[in-house]
């Protein structure tokens, strides 16, 4: 097997265009909120645990009650296709002491959302304006993707229906096109989840951590820049990872890893080139192979077996 | 009964005046009617029971007809038991009841002869309260009074009635007696009576204060309150007695007492698994107990709710049977922070390693059985056949010779 000289040429030509053309990609900018970003910031330390909120979400979203597990009680263990906005709770493990702290979880509406990064066909999109992350069943296939990225794991398919839906909490947007602010948010009896602008409301997380120095934990807003901040802000007195909120870094997040793939994949270019080298080779191939059953034919005078 | 009514109508304040009943009487019992219907009634839709009070006294005493059919009288006795407003008050003063078998002291004739008058003189305006089901089976022979059968006995007195309160669950739908078979073909009074406002207030027995709140209402604004579906008044059968229930937190809980008398129902703890019927049974019972004591009504001495006041459950459905649950809500308990959804277990991941290996190791050794079969076919070429005959398959098959 050999290459001549003329593919090579070829193949030279082609890489050389593909590796101007990607030179040219532009560094994408850091992610940052719409101006008029929406927003919830939840105070752990406010929670009472009333679970007023997962009845209040579960009725302005026309959920059916999750009683899987238990038939009597509207029960859900995690979020799941029946629920969009769960309470938790978190107790220190044996042996180990420190505060209980409840935590509110649902979508946090990245400012730069992993889940629409990863969906091929663009079904889940931030507005422009709200920033809310929402789901277009029209645009899904089905295939999940947004489910592995999301490192919140939020959104869940609905394995049990005919015509599955990815459901996590789209803010209540609907209520919002009313004037209305989201279902959790207006049952919270303590105001320990608010809703805002997510500008005002990180003022308010950080004018709430001046007044009580000490008393969150890390002296900081969860979601303020993890991966690449969210629109869901959390002040807790327990520390974030035991809340179940993943470490991320500020720069964790979908167009710090995408900008190296927009360049690789820039028009098309550099995968062109590599099937392009891929398909030379095997033509190479069948060449050679078809020249040496015509020989082998000649040869014996019986049709080529493989 | 009253006789001076029938000449002229008399206001509930004027009868009272007449009665010498102090006005601070007659404020208690303004202020129990608001704590026992609180919404949903026009009466007591007031700052204070002053304004209640004030209302009430301008109108004219409701003149009512009191009619048993198939009973057994409980829904007369609830309303007998009741403390405040005492009996005497109530039937005196309030309500001008024209005609009741059980509390008139006229029997036979006279009795007869005052319903009669009682339907003339109030036309149109009377309310009557009916109390049992009535027989259709057989012409009526099942109920008769005064020689009428019960089906004749309730179209007389319905077509001059201003409205109809069906109390109790056999008035209203048939309740006790047309249970199984309905051997009498019991009915309820909107069963048989069209064109005139019909009301039910069913329950076994009712709340006397579902009687009174809804006569007082019509007489006051011409009109019945809200009703639901089943013709009951919203203000006191507008939620299901699980929703305000005072053993809720037990349910919530998961405290439910497992059998009469053991650990859990000497504690006071949720009934559900005993048959309780409050998640399907709309009453405010669980707000309203019987007579102005606390916690008298089934569920706050322990006896689970039998679902009196809903059509098809309580003389249909076992009593021990568990209801369905309708609005569902949170159990008194969280999920953890990590569920272990998601995460496999260390030994699915050696089940899974072990299949990934061994399939591996098995596309290695056949891979490498192939190419020693290859090799081998290189030293030793099979000898090509001298000439080509052609061979039946038995034939070869015989000579055991493959191809």
């Amino acid at each position: 097997m050999s290459i001549t000289r003329r593919q090579l040429i070829k193949i030279g030509i082609a890489g050389g265009a593909s590796a101007a053309l990607t030179g040219t990609a532009v560094a994408a900018e850091e992610p940052s909120a719409p101006r008029d970003a929406v927003g919830m910031l939840y105070d752990a330390t406010l929670c009472v645990g009333c679970k007023s909120c997962v009845v209040a979400c579960a009725n302005a979203n026309g959920l059916t009650p999750d009683t899987r597990l238990d038939p009597l009680h509207q029960s859900p263990v995690d979020l799941n296709s029946f629920t969009k906005n769960i309470i938790k709770l978190y107790t220190p493990a044996a042996g180990e002491s420190g505060p209980y702290s409840f935590v509110k979880r649902q979508c946090m509406h990245c400012v730069d959302p992993f889940c629409a990064a990863a969906c091929p066909f663009h079904a889940l999109s931030k507005d422009a304006v709200t920033g809310i992350v929402s789901w277009d069943s029209d645009k899904c296939i089905g295939c999940r993707y947004c489910q592995l990225a999301c490192p919140f794991e939020t959104p869940k398919f609905d394995w049990d229906a005919f015509n599955a839906k990815i459901i996590k909490c789209e803010f209540c947007k609907e209520r919002q096109a009313r004037g209305l602010e989201p279902a959790c948010t207006y049952v919270c009896p303590k105001k320990a989840v608010i809703f805002g602008r997510r500008d005002l409301l990180l003022r308010e997380a950080h004018r709430r951590i001046e007044n009580s120095p000490g008393k969150y934990f890390d002296n900081r807003v969860y979601g303020e820049v993890e991966g690449g901040g969210t629109q869901v802000l959390y002040l807790s007195t327990v520390s974030f990872d035991k809340l179940g909120l993943p470490n991320l870094s500020a720069d964790e997040h979908p167009s710090h890893w995408l900008r190296w793939q927009e360049r690789v994949m820039k028009g098309f270019v550099l995968p062109l080139t590599v099937y392009g080298v891929i398909v030379g080779f095997l033509k190479q191939n069948f060449r050679e192979h078809d020249k040496e059953m015509n020989e082998e034919q000649k040869k014996t005078g019986l049709l080529p077996q493989i | 009964m009253a006789r001076d009514d029938q000449k002229q109508p008399v206001t509930i304040g004027e009868q009272l005046r007449r009665a010498g009943i102090p006005r601070r009487d007659f404020l208690k019992f303004c202020t129990e009617l608001m704590i026992m219907a609180p919404v949903g009634l026009a009466i007591t839709k007031k700052a204070w029971a002053g304004d209640v009070a004030a209302d009430l006294l301008k109108t004219v005493r409701p003149p009512v007809i009191w009619l048993h059919f198939q009973d057994c009288t409980g829904c007369t006795e609830t309303l007998l038991r009741t403390s405040k407003p005492g009996v005497a008050d109530l039937i005196l003063n309030i309500i001008s009841l024209e005609y009741h078998e059980t509390l008139m002291p006229g029997s036979g004739r006279q009795a007869e002869e005052q319903l009669h008058s009682a339907m003339k003189t109030y036309a149109g305006k009377y309310v009557l309260v009916c109390e049992g089901s009535i027989p259709t089976k057989g012409d009526g022979i099942y109920f008769k009074l005064g020689g009428k059968p019960g089906t004749q006995l309730l179209e007389e007195a319905a077509a001059k009635a201003g409205a109809i309160v069906a109390i109790g669950s056999c008035a209203s739908w048939g309740g006790l007696p047309s249970a199984g078979d309905n051997p009498t073909g019991a009915n309820g009074v909107a069963d048989l009576i069209k064109g005139v406002p019909i009301v039910n207030l069913p329950g076994c027995p009712p709340h006397p204060y579902n009687l009174l709140g809804t006569v007082l209402e019509f007489v006051r604004t011409g009109a019945l309150p809200e009703l639901d579906s089943a013709l009951r008044p919203k203000f006191a059968y507008d939620r299901v007695i699980h929703e305000h229930c005072p053993r809720r937190p037990h349910f919530d809980s998961g405290r439910f007492a497992q059998q009469f008398g053991d650990d859990g129902h000497r504690h006071g703890w949720c009934l559900y698994k005993l048959g309780c019927k409050g998640p399907d049974t709309h009453a405010g019972c669980s707000t309203r107990h019987f007579n102005e004591m606390p916690d008298v009504w089934p569920i706050g001495i322990g006896a689970p709710c039998v679902g009196c006041t809903e059509k098809g459950i309580a003389f249909n459905v076992p009593i021990f049977q568990n209801a369905s649950v309708h609005n569902f809500t949170p159990p008194a308990t969280y999920p953890p922070i990590a569920t272990g959804a998601g995460h496999p277990a260390h030994i699915a991941t050696g089940l899974a390693g072990l299949i990934v290996g061994s399939a591996v190791g098995a596309a290695w050794t056949a891979a490498q059985r192939f190419q020693s079969s290859q090799e081998s076919a290189a030293v030793n070429p099979p000898e090509p056949p001298k000439e080509l005959v052609p061979v039946s398959h038995e034939k070869s098959n015989e000579d055991g010779g493959g191809i």
